[in-house]
Parts: C-alpha cells; structure tokens; sequence
C-alpha cells in the first residue's frame, strides 16, 4: 500500500516517540560539543506537534500533516533545530503538496526538497559535521533505491540506514558550521546531535512505513 | 546544584513577571509569547531596535529596554534562542512606522530565528534590518567556523543604536551607526567555573578546580585553550593582547573600555582586572575616554569576565554619553 495521510501521522507519532526515547541522549551528544539543549528543544517541538495532530482532518494529505509539523516546530522549537527542521518539514512537504498518497518517487522529492530547505538555512556543506550529514547519504541512497525501482518502503529503509552511517562518520569530523565549530579539533571523537536526530527521524519513518505496508 | 528557582520550568517566566512588577515605568512585559517592550512603545516616526537571544544573560536584553536603547527585548528559553513567533510579535508591537533595527548575537540559533522572524514580519509589510554582532576575537572568522560569536561588545551597540534612534535618526543611519559600533569593537572572555542550566541540571561544562577556559563563549561554549588558574593580571594580559591585535588598536586612539562579569565573579574581582587592563592601554598609548564595569551579559552563575574594547570617534562618543533610562543601564536623564 501506498504512503497516505494514516502512515504521515504515525510517523510523526512515532518520531515523537523515538526523541523522547532518545532525550537524553541527545542532550549528552549536544552537551560534549554544543550546549545540551538539542534533545530538550525537539521533544518539546515533537510533543507540541502531537497535540495538534487529533485537530486535522480525516480528508487531509501527507503535506498537510507534515506542513503542520513544520510550523508548529518552527513555533516551539526555538535553537538552530527549530527553523532547520522546520524549513526541511516545510519544503518537503511543498514538494509533495496536493497528493494523497506517496510513490517512490514522491518520497525521493519530499527527501530532496527537505534536505536543500536545511542547506538553504543553515548554508552547511556535507562534512561540516552537521545534519547534512545524515540527510545527504539518506538522499543519495534513497534516488539510487528509486532508481532501481524499489518500494517506497525499501527507499525509506535505505535512506534510514544511510543516514544512520553518516551520523555515526561525523564523529572524527571538525565541526564547521553551528556551535561545534567553536571547538575545532575538540570536536573530534564526539557525533553531531543533530544529525543523530536526523536518522532517529528518519528511522522513524522506514519503520512506520514498513507497519503501514504491512498491515494492510 | 543550589538554585534561587521554583520549578525550572518556569524559570524564564517567574523571572520576566517579576521584572514586570520590578519596572513598570519602563516596559511592559507580555506573556504567551513572551517579549518585553518599552512603556511607551510604540514611539511613532522613531526607529524601534529589538534584541533578543536565550535566557540567563540578564540583565542582556530585558534590563536594556527602555528611553535611549531598546524599544523590545526578546527572551527565548535559558541558553536558547527565542522561536520566530514572539520576534514578530515584538517587532510589530513596536513598530513606530519608521522600520525595526534586530540586533541579533552571532549565535546560529538567533541567527536563524531572526532570519525567520524578519521575513515573516516584511509579509506584514514592517520594513526590518539586521545587524549581527560578532565581536569576539576568540573564534577564528572563517569558512571553516559560525564566525565570530556575538558577546558583550552587544549591549556598546544597543546603547549607541539606541540613541540614534532615540534622536530621530533613519532606519539606515542607525544601521550604520549599529556595524560601526560593531566594526570597531572586540572582545574575549574567560571562564572559571562552568554556568548550569536549571532544566539540565549539572555543570555545562567539567572544568577542573585549578583550570580557566580562554575565549569562552556566554553560554560556556568553550574558547581556545585551557590553562591552570594564574593571578588576575596575567589572565587580563592573556585576553587583552588578541583584542588589541585584531582590530589592531593603536597610540592615539580613544576607546571605551568595558570589562563585563559573568554573573560569578564579584566586583571587587572586576576591578582588579580593570585596574591591570586600563594601566595597559595607558602604556601603548591608548586612551580610555569612556567606561563600563559590571556584570551585564552573563552566563547564569558562571565565574569568569570578558573585557571589550571599544574604538571611540566623536558621534559614537557623544551617543555613548547621551540619556538613557532602562532598568541596567540609567543616566542622563
């Protein structure tokens, strides 16, 4: 089964709940190279999403869903994480507007479309040691995934992993955008939070897709 | 950890309602979200300045709103920049028809709230400028880097944009006025104890009882090296030389000189580095024409200072010494 309005909201559901999981982690990632507030500030943006979702219409489309996302971390968020994830919601969900259920290829351009809105923002390259990071590997594996001809749920597998590979390669990195860069080679050893943050969303989203698939 | 707190969540807004009652013959303070204006804003046909960031630097921003300096200050949640919302909401509040200076701290979180902020407040048809302060010589500007970090020099420029505004001048002469400031002042701080966020818990940063931090940032973000603790003197000399290399400062040149508590350090201390920074500018040559000591960006309790060096010319002299009346700031007036 496609990706419609039903898997957009687990998604976001469960990536509420994979950061509250994860808080403090991330706060002990962002404390040893930022300032430890990164787990706090997004669990207090996912939870606010949360609480918006029960208002939504039954009829809505994905890009309602994640556009709502969007503003609402836009609003609660605050820090760098606020207006990055909440441009990287937002443009994605532009790209994927007025469709009510997600193609492999849809995904690739919501996957795209989020990852330029953060280099738009942040004006963060790839190796900066950044959630480009994590959303750069994801998007190339995931146009490769489409390419041949997988399922979106194999692409949102193959973007989650390689997400996951590149957080996990930012941690011999120096640090060149953000706070981290404040610290230059003690940045070194230590993985960037935000792009931790990075795959647990994007995790999030191959294994809620994954039950949608399934359960139908 | 010992705090004078309630619950930690409510510290930004138990704090605000009590500078609120603290003050209310200079601002008034909304709540939901959270900004603080001038009492009399908005001044029609006068350029209105908003300034904001994370909390626990006070008194940065909230103790500089009022007559001569900040029209709204913009409090986000300790250490955390403010969301988008309340920025366009105190810019409009404040709107005099005559545009809105953001003066934002080099920080990528004000940063990319303020971007947003302002974007959203030209929809609403608000004519907005920024300027970002990035006075601090500790973090090398480069490709490589977030560049200069926003610091102290940030309440030099709110007192003197300030003050242009407050005696008419355009929204463009007071954007001018603001990158002067900046263009000709540095700073660089040092930190002997780490600050601790309430909602966090424990220290920021391990640092250990016979160790400071040279080049530290106001949220703790650490600086260029550490080093064992050593007389005040030598400490002042070590931030001192790279201030006064960068800009360069030379013979002849009038400044301001200010050295800022980080909210742990007590004034007897701050005086003892006064006294060794103003002698050493008096030996090359410089003179301090103009001074501030005293704790005014802090970093929660964190023990340490910063000294900024201000090149002063006449306009920027006579802006620093015009009236100002805000709960931290107050003379002439």
């Amino acid at each position: 089964m496609a990706l419609g309005r039903d898997w957009a909201e687990s998604w976001l559901r469960a990536t509420a709940a994979t950061v509250a999981e994860h808080r403090s982690e991330l706060v002990r990632l962002d404390r040893e190279i930022g300032d430890g507030d990164h787990g706090e500030n997004l669990d207090r943006g996912f939870t606010a999403v949360i609480a918006k979702l029960d208002s939504v219409a039954a009829d809505a489309t994905p890009a309602d869903l994640l556009k709502l996302a969007a503003t609402t971390l836009i609003s609660t968020v605050g820090g760098a994480a606020g207006p990055l994830y909440g441009t990287a919601y937002l443009r994605g969900s532009t790209a994927i507007a007025g469709e009510s259920t997600l193609d492999g290829a849809a995904v690739v351009a919501f996957l795209t479309a989020a990852r330029d809105g953060i280099v738009a923002r942040g004006k963060a390259e790839p190796g900066d040691k950044t959630m480009i990071d994590a959303w750069t590997p994801a998007v190339d594996a995931a146009v490769a995934a489409n390419g041949e001809g997988r399922s979106e749920v194999e692409i949102l597998a193959a973007a989650a992993d390689a997400a996951e590979a590149g957080a996990l390669a930012t941690e011999p990195l120096v640090a060149h955008k953000g706070r981290a860069s404040y610290l230059g080679e003690r940045a070194i050893g230590h993985r960037d939070p935000g792009a931790e943050s990075s795959a647990l969303i994007l995790r999030a989203a191959a294994e809620t897709a994954a039950e949608s698939s399934s359960g139908t | 950890m010992k705090k004078l707190i309630n619950d930690p969540r409510d510290v930004v807004s138990d704090a605000v309602a009590g500078v609120a009652l603290a003050h209310r013959d200079l601002l008034t303070v909304h709540t939901d979200p959270i900004y603080i204006v001038r009492a009399d804003a908005p001044v029609q046909g006068q350029v209105a300045l908003v300034s904001g960031g994370g909390s626990g630097h006070e008194p940065l921003h909230g103790g500089f709103v009022g007559y001569g300096m900040l029209s709204a200050a913009v409090p986000g949640p300790v250490f955390t920049s403010p969301t988008p919302d309340p920025i366009v909401d105190a810019t409009k509040a404040v709107d005099g028809g005559a545009g809105v200076l953001h003066i934002v701290k080099n920080y990528t979180g004000d940063v990319l709230n303020f971007e947003t902020a302002a974007e959203l407040a030209a929809a609403e048809g608000i004519e907005v400028r920024a300027v970002v302060v990035d006075d601090d010589v500790a973090v090398k500007d480069s490709l490589y880097t977030a560049g200069r970090r926003g610091v102290a020099g940030t309440v030099l420029v709110e007192k003197i944009a300030g003050a242009a505004a407050q005696r008419g001048d355009s929204l463009d002469q007071v954007v001018e006025l603001a990158e002067r400031v900046n263009a000709n002042v540095r700073s660089m701080g040092v930190a002997l104890t780490a600050p601790t966020v309430p909602h966090a818990g424990e220290p920021s940063f391990d640092i250990g009882d016979d160790e400071i931090e040279i080049g530290i940032g106001i949220h703790g973000e650490p600086g260029r090296e550490r080093i064992g603790l050593e007389p005040a003197d030598k400490i002042v000399d070590r931030i001192l030389g790279p201030i006064l290399d960068d800009l360069p400062f030379v013979s002849g040149d009038k400044v301001l000189l200010f050295v800022n508590g980080m909210g742990g350090t007590p004034l007897i201390e701050l005086y003892i580095a006064f006294r060794h920074a103003a002698e050493s500018l008096k030996e090359k040559g410089i003179e301090v024409t103009r001074t501030l000591v005293g704790n005014y960006v802090t970093s929660l309790e964190m023990q340490g200072f910063s000294i900024s060096v201000l090149k002063l010319d006449d306009e920027l002299t006579e802006l620093w010494d015009a009236p100002v009346q805000t709960a931290a700031l107050r003379w002439g007036r």
